[in-house]
């Protein structure tokens, strides 16, 4: 293997990695706050793309200064979401049903963009998808750079509301134990409303960068969920710097393979690790022994 | 009570065996055999997930695997294109029940959600082997030896096949709840550390269960490989698949004996409705999954315990209101 591939499965682990962290922390918030496995997360993702592509398209605004209204639109989003569909489900089978109704969501939406955007693939277009530059003997383009410095500030703006805030001392006291954070006087509702607006709003701006690096269509969903689970689950479901380090090191990880073996088979990697990790360590690699219940 | 629901079994049986008497259009017909298809994968998920409340989203995986013995065997062993072709349907049965041994003995390390995010990798692990790999025939799929049956009956014979294999699902779902081993599955369901303790071999009884479950999917797998005769990757390992089936039980009661039939019954044959009357797959998506939340949020039960519950409150309600009235009469008689 050359040194230079290497060089780039490195930095692109690093740069594309981080973006993968944005969603995944939005799912594993989810996760954390409620014991909502969101399987929309994707198809999330895939809306906010789209939302980006056609406010440029029609409005001619660069993607970057749209996130202003596509970030704000997913969070209204993912509260009408919550508050129709995901507070309603209660008992010891929530997880699992929601799941389910998870699903439905996502076909519901997968359904419309279908119907809006054809299942013809398009993607974003501006003056740095196109052109790139050179790193460490690579070439990677602007995107690549400008979205890894959005998914830092925005995980830094997320790590300051979750880790200097009054509202962040509540979401954190409801990760680590709903019924005694109520007792407190937290009002966990209302942090789990906010938590999956602010879950869904971080696809917006990871599916604009997901839209300027790939091209898309609504089934792309499919690819992203089953990536960002195994991210989640591997990092352990409701640890946020577990989220961090797993998307990272399995973006670094598939590139690794698909520059030493083949990128047919990099794809693969995710799951393998996944199954094996999981055989191993059941609650993932960061994640808390897993309480047994009925 | 007894002698009304066997009577109704019967009923639907003989409805579902004269259907295709009676109904002779092969458009028809041929929604009829993906009806029995579907009918049957969801009474066998049903007889694991639902029997023990491990939610499996990766049942396109013995889908799969059955519809690629079907059409490797019959290509390869150069099969004469035929009545014959319906024995690979079993042995495509029992390798999806031997692949499913080693995938259970990981999967169901885990429990609850995390079973459920698992399956779903290992159904993406088979899906992308099964589109890069060469001897499935990548993205261009596999075409099987052709059968030359007249269109007048072509339908006929794997409508009957696909018929058995639900009879056959339905008995051994009815006999497994039955026996010790049903019990089991219901005492995991019902609280697995309790289980464990009482005695209940928990690792093995679901291993069992879930590998058992497999095989009518499997077989289910290859009857719709040799009627559609052209297999691709990704729709013989398609997510929609896994999650059909689950809804189609959850539609009409999870763990319940009739429920999954009915619910496939219904989703399926509306689906395949759809796509003949508008040819539009969005659509279906969007109605799929508008039902899927309705079915879920406001009768996660299912119909057959919605409308039994409405039944037995009603006949309940009925005798309450009788006994008051005879209080009252024996009390302004006194």
């Amino acid at each position: 293997m050359s040194g230079s591939a290497l060089t780039y499965a490195i930095v692109d682990g690093v740069l594309t990695g981080s973006v993968y962290a944005l969603m995944a922390t939005g799912l594993t918030l989810i996760f954390g706050v409620m014991d909502i496995i969101n399987i929309a997360q994707g198809i999330f993702v895939v809306l906010g793309a789209y939302l980006s592509y056609a406010i440029q398209l029609h409005w001619g605004i660069d993607p970057f200064v749209g996130l202003l209204i596509t970030i704000p639109t997913l969070f209204v989003v993912g509260i009408v979401v919550e508050r129709g569909f995901m507070s309603r489900l209660k008992g010891p089978e929530k997880t699992a049903m929601s799941i389910l109704v998870t699903y439905a969501v996502s076909l519901l939406i997968e359904g419309s963009l279908n119907m809006i955007f054809s299942v013809n693939d398009v993607q974003i277009n501006a003056w740095y998808v196109n052109r790139s530059f050179k790193l460490f003997g690579v070439y990677f383009a602007y995107i690549y750079v400008f979205g890894f410095i959005l998914a830092v500030v925005l995980l830094t703006a997320l790590w300051v509301l979750l880790y200097r805030t009054r509202f962040g001392a509540s979401v954190r006291a409801s990760l680590a134990d709903q019924t005694a954070a109520a007792l407190i006087g937290i009002n966990v509702k209302r942090v789990a409303t906010i938590c999956f607006g602010i879950g869904t709003a971080v696809t917006a701006a990871g599916g604009m960068v997901f839209g300027a690096t790939n091209a898309f269509n609504a089934s792309s969903s499919y690819d992203l969920i089953s990536r960002l689970l195994t991210i989640i689950v591997l990092g352990g479901m409701g640890s946020l710097g577990g989220a961090l380090v797993a998307s990272i090191g399995m973006v670094m990880l598939e590139d690794v393979v698909g520059v030493v073996w083949s990128p047919i088979w990099s794809t693969m990697t995710f799951f393998i690790v996944l199954v094996i990790v999981l055989s191993l360590r059941p609650q993932g690699l960061f994640g808390k022994q897993l309480a047994r219940t009925a | 009570m007894r002698h009304w629901s066997r009577a109704a079994w019967a009923l639907g049986l003989a409805a579902l065996a004269l259907f295709p008497v009676v109904v002779t259009n092969p458009a028809y017909t041929t929604i009829g055999v993906f009806t029995l298809i579907y009918m049957a994968c969801a009474t066998s998920w049903n007889m694991f997930s639902g029997y023990t409340g491990y939610i499996a989203l990766g049942s396109a995986v013995s889908y799969g695997v059955g519809a690629y013995t079907m059409a490797l065997v019959s290509i390869h062993a150069n099969m004469a294109p035929g009545a014959s072709m319906f024995w690979l349907v079993p042995l495509g049965g029992l390798l999806a029940t031997l692949v499913a041994l080693p995938i259970g003995a990981i999967a169901l390390r885990v429990r609850r959600h995390t079973f459920v995010v698992i399956t779903i990798a290992i159904f993406f692990v088979f899906q992308l082997t099964a589109i890069n790999v060469g001897f499935t025939g990548s993205t261009s799929g596999l075409i099987l030896p052709f059968i030359s049956w007249n269109e007048s009956y072509y339908n006929l014979p794997f409508y009957y096949v696909g018929l058995s294999l639900v009879i056959f699902a339905t008995i051994l779902s009815a006999v497994v709840r039955r026996s010790r081993f049903g019990l089991q599955m219901l005492a995991i369901r019902d609280d697995e550390d309790r289980a464990l303790g009482l005695g209940v071999r928990t690792t093995a009884v679901k291993l069992t269960g879930f590998a058992l479950a497999q095989f009518t999917i499997g077989m289910a797998g290859a009857l719709y490989a040799m009627f559609v005769g052209q297999i691709f990757p990704q729709f013989v390992f398609d997510p929609l698949f896994d999650v059909s089936i689950a809804l189609m039980a959850f539609l009409g009661g999870l763990g319940t004996l009739v429920g999954p039939l009915l619910g496939a019954l219904i989703l399926e044959s509306f689906q395949q409705w759809l796509t003949l009357s508008f040819s539009n797959s969005s659509l279906y998506l969007i109605l799929f999954g508008a039902l899927f939340l309705v079915v879920i949020l406001f009768m996660p039960q299912g119909i057959v315990v919605f409308v039994r519950d409405r039944v037995t409150r009603r006949s309940a309600r009925e005798k309450a209101a009788v006994a008051a009235a005879e209080t009252t009469l024996a009390g302004s008689g006194a």
